[in-house]
């Protein structure tokens, strides 16, 4: 069943049709920017990696509506972002919030730039402190000789 | 009869391919030069082999031999012919072949330019290409095999993908496995250089100019890819952190490290163990690339766990390489001898933060594409990691890397003078602080990250510019001296500043484009106008055109400005018989270095269309960068010191020569 519905969802991306469209457009400019920046950050569960933004599905047009009427009903974005989450899930979102699932994701960076910065630190400070041997009695006495021709030449 | 001669000529090159991973690598066990000499004609010969298996699937395509099932699901006879050419590598099978084939081109490189190489470096270096060769062979000959037949023939073809039928097929797949199969070389080198235990600067200068060729392709094939999905997807978006994008740019991060960290070890016989690594982590990045496209992973775990022939090949071959060149790196590491001691604020200091960045920048990459997909395997718990993710845990990270860019070059090595560094780049940063003010005046401000970006973005071409300045003395002495000493400059000084700079004016392309783009999303009956950007736009009306395989609505726009037609847009909205599968054909005009864009949405009641118009300013500077960046590498390339294949130096060549 479910895989039916994928198929589906799948043939119907295909019909052509559009991203945002003209008729969908909130006559409020600035309710519609908060709907356009809210809707980039909304993933088009059918689509492969696609904001309802930028998508053609029909289910991206769904949730595009559905975005403007929570707005129009008075719903802050972060709202607006909750509703979405119970109705469909964490899926939705495109950028994962932070949760104890989601610490690692966001963490990495800062992990590896602070451990590696680390490791440097420590690797290149204790090569710094390695001295390099004293010569041995040989080798000084034919760095003797060396320096002696080199003066006389 | 092609497909079978094919089909046995890939049989004969994974043999061929088996002999060169054995033969050349125990006789350098044995320091046997015959067995060891067996690995350059063979290396030939499985070039030979691939390419006449590579070719012969061209022929069938050319020829639309629908008996052949890759030929039947992938080609069309009224397709135009260029398509047939490319249409070779627009789907699994034939792109697997495509990989194969570059690898042994590489291959047969080594073996040609690879003469003056040491003979034990030589034969373990063609052993292990030899190694990949013949696992990606097998992958092919066992599980997708281009060259099965269909009994009986289909008359039609089914067509290839509409998406893929267009130029960037046949520039962008080619370039990019270039670079992804040419940091095999690196790879190569890395491991022969452990199994031997011994590595130099020598090998440094032998590793740089391949990882720069491999790298200057990738950079070319990804900035391809970013432009052709720019014009052919239909919403103006250059980069959108999919995870096929992400599999490309992660080498790439890598690749690119790499290339500063062998500079340090070519010139300070320091980092290394660390270049041995990087060299393998970038392959093993290219090689995770392959699994992740080609496994269908990516599409979903489902789908990957309902046929999983294919994937379960590639994890074993990533399994086998990457698990046994880092096992191996674990065991003789350790006995490659540190070299060059430096202070941290040096030339080899900067390099090292580089490499901080740029691999804390791939580990970032590499987390946000696989966490959902191991977070969903472990825990059935579904989420996104989408373009917001990327753009705020990279972004600083950019930002820092491209501010400390200029620095680097203006320190010495051993020991750098960080104040007289920043001395010197006052005039750039004052000009980036200049630029960025003048910007925000003009636009009346904007996103905060974007004026960063901005200010990064400057600063880096200035100061590749201060270091070029400085090399040859400008204004501090003559023109003309400085002049000579611009000729005297060895190429790979220009190629630095030139691709640092490219990086810089790529930012400051990303950064116009995301920060003060303009869009209008209208409904348009004919005779309307709609104006963006000082530009009139007037809707003229649709028409239907055919094409060999489609059928168009083309709509049709005169661009205005003051009342003056300065330019015609004609968008389409194309649809491919054969499979009755729609596409965007966006209308694009470039004026100065920004672009204007059209696209047609659906039509509506009463003769309307809905369009989208964008006007992106300095939008050509994302893949223009990237072509200076390439410049930059190439020039460098060409250095004498560098080139492939560097003939001795000419007194040791005098020296061999007997006396007269």
């Amino acid at each position: 069943m479910r895989g039916l519905f994928l198929v589906l969802a799948f043939l119907l991306s295909l019909t052509p049709a559009f991203a945002v469209q003209p008729g969908e457009q909130l006559a409020d400019p600035a309710l519609e920017a908060r709907a356009r920046a809210l809707s980039k950050n909304l993933r088009c569960m059918v689509c492969q990696n696609e904001s309802i933004d930028e998508s053609n599905a029909p289910l991206a047009k769904d949730l595009r509506i559905l975005v403007r009427e929570r707005i129009q009903a008075g719903d802050s974005d972060a709202a607006v972002r909750e509703f979405l989450v119970a109705r469909y899930g964490e899926f939705v979102l495109l950028e994962p919030r932070l949760r104890s699932r989601t610490l690692l994701l966001w963490g990495i960076p800062l992990l590896v730039l602070v451990i590696g910065g680390t490791a440097l630190a420590i690797s290149l400070s204790r090569r710094r402190q390695t001295h390099p041997k004293a010569l041995s009695t040989a080798e000084k006495k034919r760095l003797d000789v060396l320096l002696r021709t080199n003066k006389k030449s | 009869m092609i497909a079978e001669l094919s089909h046995y000529a890939l049989v004969l090159a994974f043999v061929l391919a088996l002999v060169q991973t054995f033969v050349p690598v125990w006789g350098a066990a044995r320091n046997d030069t015959t067995l060891m000499a067996v690995g350059e004609p063979v290396a030939f010969a499985g070039l030979g082999f691939v390419a006449f298996a590579f070719f012969g699937l061209m022929a069938l395509y050319v020829g639309s031999d629908f008996s052949v099932a890759n030929v039947y699901e992938n080609s069309h006879s009224a397709m135009a012919l260029v398509y047939k050419f490319t249409a070779v590598w627009g789907n699994h099978e034939g792109s697997m072949l495509l990989w194969v084939f570059v690898l042994a081109i590489f291959s047969a490189l080594v073996a040609l330019f690879g003469r003056h190489l040491p003979d034990r470096l030589r034969a373990n270096v063609l052993g292990v290409e030899g190694a990949i060769a013949a696992a990606f062979l097998l992958f092919i000959l066992a599980t997708s095999n281009p060259f099965l037949r269909l009994d009986p023939a289909p008359a039609e073809g089914r067509d290839l993908n509409p998406i893929l039928q267009d130029l960037g097929l046949a520039i962008h797949p080619p370039l990019l496995y270039l670079g992804y199969v040419g940091f095999s070389i690196a790879f190569a080198f890395a491991v022969a250089a452990l199994i031997e235990g011994k590595i130099d600067a020598a090998w440094a200068r032998w590793v740089r100019p391949w990882t720069l060729t491999a790298w200057i392709f990738l950079t070319l094939g990804i900035s391809m890819g970013s432009y052709w999905a720019y014009y052919e997807l239909g919403w103006g978006g250059f980069w959108f952190w999919d995870p096929v994008e992400n599999a490309s740019v992660m080498p790439w991060l890598a690749g690119t490290a790499l290339l500063h960290s062998a500079v340090v070890m070519e010139k300070r016989d320091a980092l290394k163990v660390w270049t041995i690594l990087l060299a393998i982590l970038t392959f093993s990045l290219s090689l995770l690339g392959t699994f992740l496209v080609r496994s269908g992973v990516l599409t979903s775990v489902h789908a990957f766990a309902t046929d999983p022939t294919r994937g379960v090949f590639i994890l074993i071959i990533l399994v086998l390489f990457i698990g046994g060149s880092l096992v191996l790196f674990a065991v003789r590491g350790a006995e490659l001898k540190q070299g060059g001691i430096f202070a941290p604020v040096s030339r080899e200091g900067a390099l090292v933060i580089n490499n901080l960045l740029l691999t804390t920048a791939a580990a970032t990459v590499l987390t946000g594409t696989l966490y959902p997909l191991a977070l969903e395997a472990l825990t059935a718990d579904k989420i996104s990691v989408g373009p917001p993710f990327f753009n705020r845990s990279l972004g600083p990270l950019f930002l820092l890397l491209l501010a400390l860019m200029p620095f680097g070059p203006l320190l010495a090595w051993k020991r750098g003078d960080a104040y007289g560094a920043a001395q010197r780049l006052t005039y750039a940063a004052g000009a980036a602080l200049i630029v960025a003010a003048l910007v925000l005046y003009s636009t009346q401000g904007g996103p905060l990250l974007a004026m960063a970006g901005l200010l990064a973005g400057v600063f880096a071409v200035t100061g590749a510019l201060t270091e070029l300045a400085d090399r040859v003395a400008l204004f501090r002495e003559p023109l003309a001296a400085s002049f000579a000493r611009a000729k005297g400059l060895p190429r790979s000084a220009w190629g630095t500043s030139i691709a640092h700079a490219g990086i810089g004016i790529s930012l400051i392309g990303v950064v116009a484009e995301t920060g003060w783009s303009e869009e209008r999303i209208a409904s348009l009956k004919p005779g309307e106008n709609v104006s963006i950007a000082g530009f009139e736009l007037l809707y003229k009306g649709i028409d239907e055109r055919t094409g060999p395989n489609w059928r168009a609505e083309v709509g049709h726009f005169d661009v205005r400005v003051g009342g003056v037609t300065v330019a015609t847009l004609d968008p389409a909205k194309r649809v491919y018989l054969a499979r009755n599968q729609p596409t965007t054909e966006a209308g694009i005009k470039t004026f100065g270095l920004g672009q204007l864009y059209v696209s047609l949405g659906d039509s509506e009641a009463g003769g309307a269309i809905s369009a989208r118009i964008y006007w992106k300013p300095y939008v050509t500077l994302i893949w223009l960068g990237t072509i200076v960046m390439a410049l930059g590498g190439m020039l460098s390339l060409s250095d004498r010191r560098l080139r492939v294949g560097a003939p001795r130096p000419a007194a040791r060549r005098a020296a061999a020569t007997p006396a007269e």
